[in-house]
């Protein structure tokens, strides 16, 4: 709820700034057309990122040894390396294999590959704190190592889950200005291009940081109603 | 009271032949022969850290055994016979086997985000394949069967600890097991709510045809409950007989010691 009067405050502080500074209606409708795609790309950047650390933490738990090893590397490589870099190899290295993707598409696999692997261990760890004797009861009752963690293990393991992934979409939002060097023009963009030709450097930076950390805020306050709802599912907070 | 001694032609239902189970250097379970007949009630007590868990967990295929064979229902528990040999059992063979058991546990173990029905059908329907309804027909039955025919839609945290107790026993129960393992289910609970527990057991025993295992610290259940009593020491049955005879007149220097610790401490 505190998250909720923060970004009310945003909101008003925003449309005091644009209130307040004339001229700024020449440049808005530009920015807001980035805003509009860097949301895309936290959104599809925070869904591959959500599936990739699903796939490969529980490759890396419970996979066959092949499947480990993949999960590792790719936990580590992407861990291991900037997003920066693994968004140029993506867009520049690729095409010299055959593989030439639209640059909406790699920004969005990029970032959530890069995000996702951290992702991945929050998972694993979320896993893990799910109590033994919760998986001792699904081999009493005869369940299967899969039948188990879906439904038993991972919904637990949900709930632990949201406040990281809460910030691991914040990161992801603040990484997606990287994708304004591979031809796309989000919001970090945007406002480089306008503040080059109207040198209206104070007011363009400072909607751009109100635009993102409105962002940032409708986030946040959405992982945590996520995490109350989740909270009240599993039967904690009722009693 | 003791059942008469079996006709040879009947296999028990559980068998230990010489089972061993060590944690590193540790020897928990020594060589362990232990036979239980069909819809025999058998009672596990002893000194903590002498391998009683450890028993019901083998049982349960949440061990891994060292040494020996443990037979259930007349086949090798974790191994299976390929070409005249023993052999480590695969999954399904395993599976098979795990069908024949339930366990209940001391901290229940119950799914929290599920109401007491939820727990009880949810096995059932996955791994037996019953249709919903029939699966919530079965938990119905059961969960009035332990008295808790008002509880179904709610979730754990909203039970008392003898309430979630009795929602583990039918929701083990839904499952149709052989053999039922107890590990100290009133340990965990509230002295007033520990007779709960212990009838809805009583109960059990007499209307259904179920092989019972229980670790218990309670003497005076185990006395009126159970078969048979056998004393665990150190990963061994050091003295075994009659509930009467080993509770009122052990012959072993260490019962003697063991049930007067446990008289003094209640
Ligand atoms: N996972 C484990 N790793 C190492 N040692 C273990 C493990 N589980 C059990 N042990 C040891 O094995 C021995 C037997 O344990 P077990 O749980 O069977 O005892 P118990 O008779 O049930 O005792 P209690 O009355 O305290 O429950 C103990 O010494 C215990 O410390
Ligand atoms: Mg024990």
């Amino acid at each position: 709820m505190r998250a909720l009067v923060v970004c009310g405050i945003v909101c008003f502080a925003a449309g005091l700034a644009v209130a307040g500074l004339p001229g700024l209606r020449d440049f808005l409708p530009q920015l807001l057309a980035g805003a509009v795609v860097t949301i895309e790309i936290t959104i599809g950047g925070c869904a591959v990122a959500v599936a990739a650390a699903l796939v490969a933490a529980m490759a890396k738990m419970y996979g066959p040894a092949p499947l480990r090893w993949l999960a590792v590397a790719y936990i580590e490589l992407f861990r291991g390396t900037s997003a920066l870099v693994q968004l140029f190899w993506l867009f520049y290295v690729l095409p010299h294999f055959g593989v030439l993707l639209e640059p909406m598409t790699v920004g969005i696999v990029a970032l959530g590959l890069n995000v996702g692997a951290y992702g991945a261990e929050v998972v694993r760890g979320a896993v893990n704190a799910v109590p033994r004797g919760q998986w001792e009861a699904t081999v009493a009752l005869n369940m299967t190592r899969a039948q188990a963690l879906r439904r038993v293990i991972l919904p637990q393991a949900f709930v632990a889950m949201i406040p990281p992934w809460g910030n691991l979409f914040i990161e992801l939002l603040k990484a997606t200005a990287l994708v304004s060097l591979i031809t796309i023009s989000d919001l970090a963009f945007r406002a480089q291009q306008l503040n080059q030709i109207t040198f209206e450097t104070v007011k363009i930076f400072t909607i751009v940081l109100l635009i993102y950390l409105a962002i940032s805020s409708v986030i946040t306050v959405g992982m945590r109603a996520l995490e109350e709802r989740a909270a009240r599912g599993i039967g904690r907070g009722r009693a | 009271m003791t059942e008469s001694p079996a006709p040879e032609t009947s296999q028990p239902m559980v068998r230990f032949e010489r089972v061993t189970k060590r944690y590193g250097s540790l020897v928990v379970l020594d060589e362990l022969d232990l036979d239980i007949a069909r819809n025999e009630k058998v009672a596990i007590i002893g000194p903590s850290g002498s391998g009683k868990t450890t028993v019901l967990r083998m049982l349960m295929t949440l061990e891994k055994i060292d040494g020996g064979v443990i037979h259930v229902d007349g086949e090798p528990l974790t191994h299976m016979e390929r070409n005249g040999q023993l052999v480590r059992a695969n999954e399904s063979h395993l599976r098979r086997m795990r069908g024949k058991i339930g366990m209940v546990f001391q901290h229940f173990n119950l799914f929290p985000h599920m109401t007491s029905l939820g727990n009880c059908i949810e096995a059932p329907m996955r791994v037996l394949g019953l249709s919903r309804r029939e699966a919530e027909d079965r938990a119905r039955e059961l969960l009035e069967m332990v008295g808790l025919r008002d509880k179904m839609g709610h979730y754990p945290s909203q039970m008392s600890g003898g309430q979630q107790q009795r929602v583990a026993i039918a929701r083990a129960l839904a499952m149709r097991p052989k053999v039922m393992l107890f590990d100290e289910v009133t340990s965990a609970l509230d002295p007033e709510l520990v007779g709960e527990v212990l009838n809805v057991i009583r109960r059990l025993g007499e209307e259904h045809d179920l092989t019972m295992l229980m670790v218990t610290h309670q003497m005076g259940f185990a006395r009126e409950f159970a078969d048979r009593v056998c004393f665990f020491y150190e990963g061994k049955i050091a003295e075994q007989g009659a509930p009467a005879e080993l509770l009122g007149n052990p012959k072993e220097e260490r019962t003697r010691q063991f049930l007067s610790a446990v008289l003094e401490a209640s």
